[in-house]
């Protein structure tokens, strides 16, 4: 079986967090130090099975492949509906914060 | 029909009342809402009630019957999940990420039930974004199971099966990643399929984990799972994964038995986790099946022990990546006030998210970032292959393979704290969304009071097969005809 699962360090999950973009709490990154050791531990009895020259499976079913529709104009979502839950607009645009600084010019 | 049976009647047997005029569309749209305003605030399975669209499509639906165009569907009321899109109704997929979400169109699956002549109620709830097995992950409420209500329906699909066991609504469709259709018809008690990865169109549901999402239905019998296959299955030019494969009709050869059906059982699917109850109620109707005419053999399936981990790969970094898009720009929750992008982006995802989610897109970010990748994610994929190989193996020599649908009955809310020990939950509904094969539980019996499942696998596309077997074991058995004490 899995061995007792090693605590992940403060800075891997803040990294992580990070990649993902998700402001967690101080306390919220303490219990995922535990949790995602436990998830990791989980996932490894993988590592025991030989999967030499085994190809990667994306989709499980044949019959599935990529289907290209006809290359025929058809309508699509008005402005108005397309805008409808923006959390800030501006006319017809959606208004996001500043991107390249902090917003002070 | 009697007054007080119409919420446990089948579909079937709705539909026969409406055409016989012995009730209206709006009458029976009705009961419902009212049954639902009497009952939901205990069972907390409904996250939104649509009674303004409901008595509107009831009265359409009545039009259809009267001038002789009605099909099976016509007329009877349904639920859907909360994360299939519905035009005009909130779709929140129980998270405070869309809480106010209003979606501009319709799922391919909503507009199928729409032009079948179906009735809305309303959204069903379900784990936040679907990860979870209880339903206590709801933002909202957790969802009860009627048969008990300190325990929990199961999940994702917790609601819909809360519904449809407690007579709320007539059926409900759901959505099955990892077990979330079967696991909570299996707490239920009722029916559940999940369907070929790719039968039914994926367009308008909210994804999850898109290389192993499907929507299915939640029914009382195994007949209403086909009419309801019926209106939902087919190509569909809105999702590219869509099989393109004519529409059958899954009502042709449903009564047609068992005799000659060749049926595998899995050792492994009856190892350690499983209740010895349950093994043994598994077991019985194996030699129900049987006596029915069924052969039985047994067939090994090694790898499959390894589909919890593959899952508990591949679903996280899918989710991780689907859930990107939640950025609080074009739509769902929002900090305001953040100085720039960056700190908007952390904020609304701390603020939209709870806690199962967050860990999920944290799993999922770790197996995908550099490093790690090779590890996880390909590994995965690759012991993916060796799972699919395993079934389609079988499937040479078997035409079913049975299992328990869940190693226990349902728990009670709060005992499972441990995400890994909910996990274990899953263990016997995983490998078919590996695999993209369909899965279907009925309910074999009870143990103290609480149902008990029977999951039916079979191979790519052959859900008749797995229907007609169900259904031959359903009609030898009372257990369709149990219902909750209320």
């Amino acid at each position: 079986m899995t061995e007792q699962p090693k605590r992940l360090t403060e800075d891997e999950v803040r990294r992580v967090a990070t990649l993902c973009r998700i402001g967690l709490s101080d306390e919220e990154i303490e219990h995922l130090r535990d949790d995602m050791a436990g998830l990791i531990a989980e996932v490894s009895v993988l590592q025991n099975i030989d999967t030499s020259g085994v190809e990667p499976t994306g989709h499980a079913v044949e019959e599935v492949h990529s289907v290209m529709r006809d290359d025929i104009p058809r309508p699509a979502l008005t402005v108005a509906d397309v805008l409808l839950n923006a959390p800030r607009r501006e006319g017809d645009y959606f208004r996001v914060p500043a991107v390249m600084d902090d917003g002070q010019g | 029909m009697a007054d007080q049976q119409i919420h446990y009647q089948s579909v079937r047997q709705m539909s026969d009342a409406l055409l016989a005029k012995e009730i209206s569309a709006a009458e029976l749209a009705d009961a419902h809402f009212k049954r639902i305003a009497d009952l939901d605030g205990r069972v907390g399975s409904y996250l939104a009630v649509t009674p303004d669209l409901g008595h509107e499509q009831a009265a359409s639906a009545q039009s259809a019957i009267d001038s002789g165009n009605a099909g099976p569907l016509t007329g009877v009321p349904m639920q859907l999940k909360d994360n299939m899109a519905t035009r005009g109704v909130t779709t929140t997929c129980a998270s405070l990420m869309l809480e106010h979400f209003v979606p501009p169109y319709d799922a391919t699956v909503t507009s199928a039930l729409a032009n079948a002549g179906a009735v809305l109620l309303g959204k069903g709830n379900m784990d936040e974004f679907a990860m979870g097995s209880s339903t206590e992950t709801s933002a909202y409420k957790p969802a009860r199971n009627p048969w008990d209500l300190d325990r929990v329906p199961g999940g994702s699909s917790g609601g819909p099966a809360a519904s449809v066991a407690g007579g709320l609504a007539p059926y409900s469709l759901g959505s099955d990643t990892g077990g979330s259709i079967r696991q909570p018809a299996s707490f239920c008690g009722i029916v559940g399929l999940k369907p070929t990865y790719g039968l039914v169109s994926r367009y308008g549901l909210i994804a999850f984990a898109s290389s192993l999402d499907q929507i299915g239905p939640l029914t009382r019998t195994v007949e209403d799972a086909a009419l309801v296959m019926n209106a939902i299955a087919g190509p569909d030019v809105n999702d590219s994964t869509s099989i393109s494969r004519p529409a059958i009709d899954y009502t042709v050869g449903l009564k047609d038995g068992v005799k000659g059906l060749r049926i595998g059982i899995v050792p492994e699917y009856f190892g350690e986790g499983i209740d010895p109850e349950v093994a043994r109620l598994t077991r019985e109707a194996i030699k129900q099946l049987e006596e029915l005419g069924a052969e039985v053999s047994e067939v090994s399936l090694p790898n499959s022990k390894a589909a919890l981990a593959v899952y508990y790969v591949l679903s996280p970094s899918e989710c991780s990546a689907n859930l990107a898009r939640y950025d609080g720009v074009k739509y769902g929750f929002s900090t305001p006030d953040a100085p720039n992008m960056m700190a908007a982006l952390e904020a609304t995802r701390d603020g939209g998210f709870g806690i199962e989610v967050k860990r999920r897109i944290m799993m999922g970010t770790y197996a995908l970032s550099s490093g790690y990748y090779d590890a996880y994610y390909k590994k995965a994929q690759q012991v993916r292959t060796l799972i699919r190989r395993e079934f389609d193996a079988a499937f040479e020599k078997v035409d079913v393979l049975i299992t328990p649908t869940t190693p226990t009955t349902a728990f009670k809310l709060g005992e499972i704290q441990d995400p890994v020990v909910m996990h274990a939950n899953d263990v016997c509904t995983v490998p078919a969304n590996i695999a993209g094969i369909p899965g279907i539980s009925v309910p074999c019996g009870t143990i103290d009071g609480l149902p008990v499942g029977l999951q039916l696998l079979g191979a790519h596309l052959s859900e008749a097969t797995l229907l007609r077997a169900a259904y031959a074991y359903e009609q030898a058995t009372p257990w369709h005809t149990q219902h909750p004490a209320n």
